[in-house]
């Protein structure tokens, strides 16, 4: 029988089915952060459990580290790095501290490191983890309780969800970047337009992505509440898992890693790969975004009273007026960082944009490279130069940083964010900031205008 | 599957109680617990920070106009909530603050998939109802005589007032919030064939990670 990739995943991870209706599935590898593991640590030693198969979990400091130096600038988040570090210890678990190399953004690091191939089944106590569906594997997160399941029996208690395939089809324009792919696809299918599904990218503009743009591909699919993103394994996954220590064979109990031909799915949506141009986000949803070249909505748009109310509230969280052109909006801040754009493929499209450019006046603007690696290669590679030369702070460490600003980099209330991040909720990059997010070269094009501003005027 | 009588006596098979309307869409996990209160190693002490800045002003006094400060909503231990209901980030801080602040159900047409799941962990009902239903019992809510709605977990059911309604629940979240078990203990239960499993693996899947 045809099956999705998503059912050959789950039923290659199947342990036993429940009597209540669940399955317990096989979480090959589980990954953890200091916020939301302590807990879990705790429920274990409540329980008097031990950790089922330590060599099957990674730990990494990246929420509240700070990333001027890796001391912790403060005795809270002292403590929580400390904490994750002595249950590590404690139970033989892999840990990648401040200093450490490998050390990084969870997301950055995992694929870096080789711990992901086709196949795998992948579970992190972070909602990115559909991260890992760029390379065929079924990667979600999970809560702390589920932590402590994961820990303690090496498994989760799953229900098999509905799939839906989203198809792009067709060349996108230059200038057109996954990022800003995946925010059509939310601005389509809409916040939580994919609660209850699994969904599959497909079609020629996701397999002519290459990993780094997959990857932000299925890291935002989270935003239309995907609790998974997947996109077949092919060539492109191949060659990059070479050389990588831990990289597996290309199938996995001679299963292909794709969709079969005649595979059904509960849903499918289309997007012409043409019909995508360079997005910012407006409001304080990710599916509230516009082509650069527009304008903010106005309520005539909406039909009934509650949607025009929500936008009345979105304009006056973020300080628009209706009607107002997207290329208008003065920023403050510029940030490139974050799971969903921080790899060096990423940070190699910002400095193009950046090379013989400075940032305008009275904006700040700064880099989190994702990882200890990407930083060194970027340095390697000279991109370093070109972010200081254009006026762009270099943050020594990595980390998620003004993603979800835990740590000390936190904008003002007031303060507006031209952000290559993935959230722009009321108080995600501080109490009371605005955040606008774009692909980094985007983000790049706005830090030299002092407003948002089409990258593809800067040639 | 319809076996409530477990292993543990104690069962919660209604929930009772004033609710508060909460309309937005897409109320997200930074919205429900701000992350300033993130930064903590255990689960307790959270109340205070649920819809904090909802709830208090940037000088930490109440808003006057926010439903959960005003009667009778203060009391109320169901919320009839927006579309999207938890979406963002996995954070159960967001759940466990709820909980600690007398929060019984949510009332929703639909809920992100993690905070769904943590919602079953720790007590915390969550019935999908249509949106008309929804809608309904939105204007039940925001009737401030403080009437009482009622939830029937093991029938799924709604009743407030004229309306009586269904609501969706999958089976394994229906036993697990009316039996109140533990996940993690229950599923030692099933560690031979956790251990069968395992020995089918191909040694190429067996990630060990470098320490
Ligand atoms: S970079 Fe942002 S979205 Fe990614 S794991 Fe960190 S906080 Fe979460």
């Amino acid at each position: 029988m045809s099956r999705t990739l998503y059912d050959k995943l789950v039923d290659a991870h199947k342990v036993c089915d429940l009597p209540d209706g669940d399955m317990l599935i096989y979480v090959d590898f589980h990954i953890m952060n200091e916020y939301t593991s302590p807990q879990a640590f705790s429920g274990l030693d409540t329980k008097g459990l031990d950790v089922w198969r330590p060599e099957a979990h990674l730990a990494v400091v990246d929420h509240v580290n700070a990333t001027r130096s890796n001391e912790p600038h403060d005795a809270a988040s002292k403590l929580l790095i400390d904490n994750l570090e002595s249950n590590c210890t404690r139970h033989d678990i892999a840990f990648y501290g401040l200093g450490d190399q490998r050390q990084g953004i969870e997301h950055v690091v995992v694929p870096e490191q080789g711990l992901v191939t086709p196949g795998m089944l992948i579970a992190c106590g972070d909602s990115h983890t559909t991260t890992y569906g760029a390379y065929g594997a079924l990667g979600f997160g999970i809560g702390t309780s589920e932590v402590e399941h994961v820990l303690a029996t090496q498994t989760l208690r799953y229900k098999r969800m509905k799939t839906m395939r989203v198809l792009i089809e067709g060349d996108t324009a230059p200038g057109v970047t996954a990022k800003d792919i995946i925010m059509k696809v939310v601005q389509v299918v809409g916040a939580g337009g994919a609660n209850g599904f699994a969904v599959e990218f497909a079609g020629s503009a996701t397999q002519n992505l290459d990993m780094a743009g997959r990857m932000t591909v299925c890291n935002m699919a989270v935003e239309l509440g995907a609790r998974a993103a997947l996109i077949a394994a092919d060539e492109i996954t191949e060659t990059a898992l070479q050389g990588h220590s831990h990289s597996g064979r290309f199938t996995y109990n001679g299963e292909s890693w794709h969709s079969d031909l005649e595979a059904v799915f509960d849903k499918e949506v289309t997007i012409a790969g043409g019909d995508i141009e360079p997005l910012i986000t407006w409001g304080t949803s990710p599916d509230q975004s516009v082509p650069i070249t527009a304008q903010v909505p106005v309520a005539s748009d909406y039909v009934t009273p509650k949607a025009k109310a929500a936008l009345a509230r979105s304009l006056n969280y973020m300080g628009l007026t209706e009607g107002q052109s997207a290329q208008s909006i003065e920023i403050d801040t510029a940030f490139i960082g974050s799971c969903t754009n921080s790899r060096i493929e990423d940070l190699r499209e910002a400095a193009k944009i950046l090379t013989g450019r400075h940032v305008a006046a009275g904006v700040e603007a700064i880099v989190v490279p994702g990882s200890a690696m990407t930083r060194l290669k970027a340095e390697a590679e000279g991109l370093r130069e070109i972010f200081e030369a254009a006026g762009f702070e270099w943050r020594p460490e990595a980390g998620c940083s003004m993603c979800l600003a835990m740590n000390d980099d936190i904008a003002m209330d007031g303060e507006r964010v031209a952000s290559s991040t993935n959230r722009n909720f009321e108080g995600r990059q501080g109490r009371g900031a605005r955040t606008h997010l774009m692909s980094p070269a985007m983000v790049a094009a706005a830090a030299i205008a002092g407003h948002l501003a089409d990258v593809r005027d800067f040639k | 599957m319809n076996d409530w009588q477990g292993k543990d006596g104690q069962m919660t098979k209604t929930i009772k109680g004033i609710s508060a309307p909460l309309p937005l869409a897409n109320v997200d996990t930074d919205v429900i617990m701000p992350k300033r209160f993130l930064i903590t190693i255990t689960r307790e002490g959270l109340a205070d920070g649920t819809f904090a800045d909802l709830r208090f002003d940037n000088e930490g006094a109440r808003r006057p106009d926010f439903i959960l400060n005003k009667a009778p909503w203060t009391q109320a231990n169901i919320l009839v909530v927006g579309d999207n209901f938890g979406c963002g980030s996995s954070r159960e801080h967001a759940v466990w603050g709820m909980r600690q602040l007398g929060i019984d159900a949510c009332i929703g047409t639909s809920f992100a998939g993690i905070f769904y799941d943590n919602a079953r962990k720790n007590g915390l009902a969550l019935p999908i109802v249509s949106h008309q239903t929804r809608d309904l019992l939105l204007r039940f809510a925001d009737d401030d005589n403080g009437a009482e709605i009622e939830i029937d977990l093991i029938n799924r059911t709604i009743t407030a007032g004229d309306i009586d309604a269904p609501f969706e629940m999958d089976p394994a979240t229906q036993t697990a919030l009316i039996r109140g078990r533990d996940d993690t203990l229950d599923s030692l239960e099933h560690a031979g064939a956790i251990r069968e499993y395992e020995a089918g693996l191909k040694s190429k899947m067996r990630v060990s990670v470098i320490k």
